[in-house]
């Protein structure tokens, strides 16, 4: 009997944590289906009736479509160049032998233990010598190396890719490129998705290298965006409209979330692997 | 390959009856050069493979690390000639009492976080790992628990700015509600509650990917530990405190130092909150980070900003080597 009360109390607790987990998320989407007043004036969990207005008023204020489409328009391309440079360079580090070879994959060791930021001032310095503020150029090129999934990747060829295939591809005469292509990539794709889904989460939600490379509003993409709503609207006229931004700013990552999130799982406890 | 080429040779022997060893080894000879020539045709695609890594990483990676190097011993203003002036900046974020505050207020609001996020990290752990209790639904509470970890920082920060507003929030009205309080407490408002509010969402942000991460620690243990422990008549406690935990501490320290250093970059939300690189209320929400965008990307003093970026790196590179110091020495006892 105390066994199972025992047990009880602990999923109890779990789902009391869940619900901690889930509450602001849910307050969110009620509150952006509610008025301005009533949200100031009362709490309640069930929806309200006015979407429709708040939509207007977030629209009127800013084109949440167009942020939509600048994230879309930086995150996409990044997460593919991410995904397929690094599987290439990852596939040269485990393959073949080369000169320079410790050299490089030294230098990327320690960039995955340098912080980010310790380079920023640097960056916009490169990027304001070329030209390319307000642009979404370095937003995206950067991805092309990404020293993390490099690492990861290297480390799943090395596992997963048995040398007797490459052999055969080579017998028959196929060349390197188009080994790559035909037999590694699709050998290796778990892995690929793994850290394309992280990649894409990143590139998505990334605040602080876009706000200091954007400067027209109508090219901010949708963190930014959200992060401009403080400046200028007035909070307690408009809040039913706060909320259903940030709503929409979250709808693409919960669809991501919930069509992947073993994937998403795996990829953190992979991490955990690089010790 | 040398494997292989051996294998293929004593294919050869077996096989060739008219062969004699002579020619074997001549013909080993002969397929050895050509394997060499061939791998080094080979060998030499894979610098046209990692080329575009090269050249963007040396681009956009290791030249702005060390632009802001060679910048921070200058007095460059964003614009113009940049001047060499010696450690001039080295010496000025030294003496400077609000780099320090906001160093200091960084590292309170990580400590209270990593403290409450591996407190309830660990907790679970031993929840999901009780051989007693048997309980279920782990990847359903694993996904939950890491569903604040995905949601973009700047929607985090607005969602609680939001609901903790002190005066309409929705937070205040449910606490009133559940008649835990009876007047509003203003939240973000207050030096006493505001630099918590941040480690609490923090907490909340990070305690899933902690958890998550001790787990694959723990799965990485093997049984056959359990097994004898629970054979020679060890309790549950005893099991945790004297096989589990000392196993985990590799992935505690790993928890701790990649924590340590995202949490002294921290950034995006209390800059949100805070309104901006003051960091208020008080200034006690400016973190290290906002100090540097304040000087680097607000009153362009970039010189003095490079400085800045570089003692935080070295604060952080001691403190990893301390740790792993640390945690070496008990290793070793």
């Amino acid at each position: 009997m105390a066994y199972k009360i025992k047990k009880g109390i602990i999923y109890l607790l779990l789902i009391i944590l869940g619900v901690i987990c889930l509450l602001p998320f849910l307050l969110m989407a009620v509150n952006s289906t509610r008025s301005g007043n009533e949200i100031m004036t009362s709490f309640t969990l069930i929806p309200g009736d006015s979407l429709k207005e708040n939509l207007d008023i977030v629209f009127d204020y800013f084109n949440l479509f167009r942020g939509f489409l600048n994230s879309v328009i930086v995150a996409v391309p990044a997460t593919l160049l991410t995904a397929y440079f690094s599987s290439l360079t990852a596939y040269a580090l485990a393959i073949y032998n080369f000169k320079g070879k410790k050299l490089l994959f030294g230098v990327i060791i320690v960039f995955l233990m340098i912080p980010g930021q310790l380079g920023l001032i640097g960056f916009y310095n490169l990027v304001s010598k070329l030209k390319l503020v307000d642009n979404y150029i370095p937003l995206i090129i950067p991805a092309i190396a990404a020293p993390g999934t490099v690492f990861f990747l290297r480390q799943y060829i090395l596992s997963t890719l048995p040398h007797t295939l490459l052999e055969a591809a080579r017998i028959d005469g196929a060349g390197e490129l188009k080994i790559f292509h035909k037999i590694v990539i699709p050998v290796i794709s778990p892995g690929i998705a793994t850290m394309s889904i992280g990649a894409f989460i990143g590139n998505w939600n990334s605040y602080l290298v876009p706000l200091i490379i954007l400067n027209t509003p109508s090219k901010f993409t949708l963190p930014v965006m959200v992060a401009s709503l403080s400046s200028s609207t007035d909070i307690s006229a408009n809040q039913g409209a706060i909320y259903l931004s940030i709503t929409i700013s979250c709808i693409p990552i919960l669809i991501v979330f919930a069509f992947c999130s073993k994937y998403i799982i795996s990829s953190i406890s992979a991490g955990s692997v690089k010790e | 390959m040398e494997n292989l080429s051996w294998f293929s040779t004593f294919g050869l022997v077996k096989g060739g009856m008219l062969m004699d060893k002579g020619v074997v080894k001549k013909a080993e000879k002969i397929s050895d050069v050509k394997k060499k020539t061939k791998k080094r045709n080979i060998n030499n695609t894979a610098y046209l493979f990692v080329l575009p890594f090269v050249i963007v990483f040396l681009l956009f990676s290791v030249y702005p690390v060390l632009r802001t190097l060679q910048l921070s011993f200058t007095n460059f203003k964003g614009y113009g000639k940049a001047q060499f002036i010696g450690l001039t900046n080295y010496s000025r974020v030294i003496k400077d009492k609000f780099f320090w505050r906001a160093l200091g207020n960084t590292l309170n609001m990580w400590s209270v976080n990593i403290i409450v996020q591996l407190g309830i990290a660990l907790l679970l752990t031993i929840v999901f790992n009780d051989i007693k209790y048997k309980i279920k639904g782990l990847s359903i509470f694993r996904a939950i628990f890491y569903l604040p970890n995905l949601i973009a920082t700047t929607s985090i920060a607005f969602l609680f700015k939001t609901l903790l507003d002190w005066r309409f929030g929705t937070f205040n009205q449910l606490l009133r509600k559940l008649k835990i309080i009876d007047m509003p407490i203003d939240w973000l408002g207050s030096i006493k509650t505001a630099p918590y509010v941040i480690s609490m969402i923090q907490a909340w942000m990070w305690f899933g990917n902690s958890f998550i991460l001790l787990m694959a620690g723990v799965q990485g243990i093997s049984k056959d530990y359990f097994e004898a422990a629970t054979i020679d008549g060890a309790g549950r406690w005893k099991i945790f405190t004297r096989i589990t935990l000392p196993l985990l501490r590799p992935i505690l320290l790993y928890v701790t130092v990649t924590s340590a250093i995202g949490g002294i970059q921290l950034f995006d939300i209390p800059f949100l909150i805070g309104g901006g690189t003051i960091g208020n209320p008080n200034g006690k929400l400016q973190t290290a980070i906002m100090y540097l965008y304040k000087f680097g990307f607000e009153t362009y003093q970039v010189g003095y900003a490079s400085a800045v970026a570089y003692v935080i790196f070295l604060i952080i590179l001691v403190v990893s080597v301390l740790q792993f110091r640390l945690y070496n020495r008990k290793e070793a006892q």
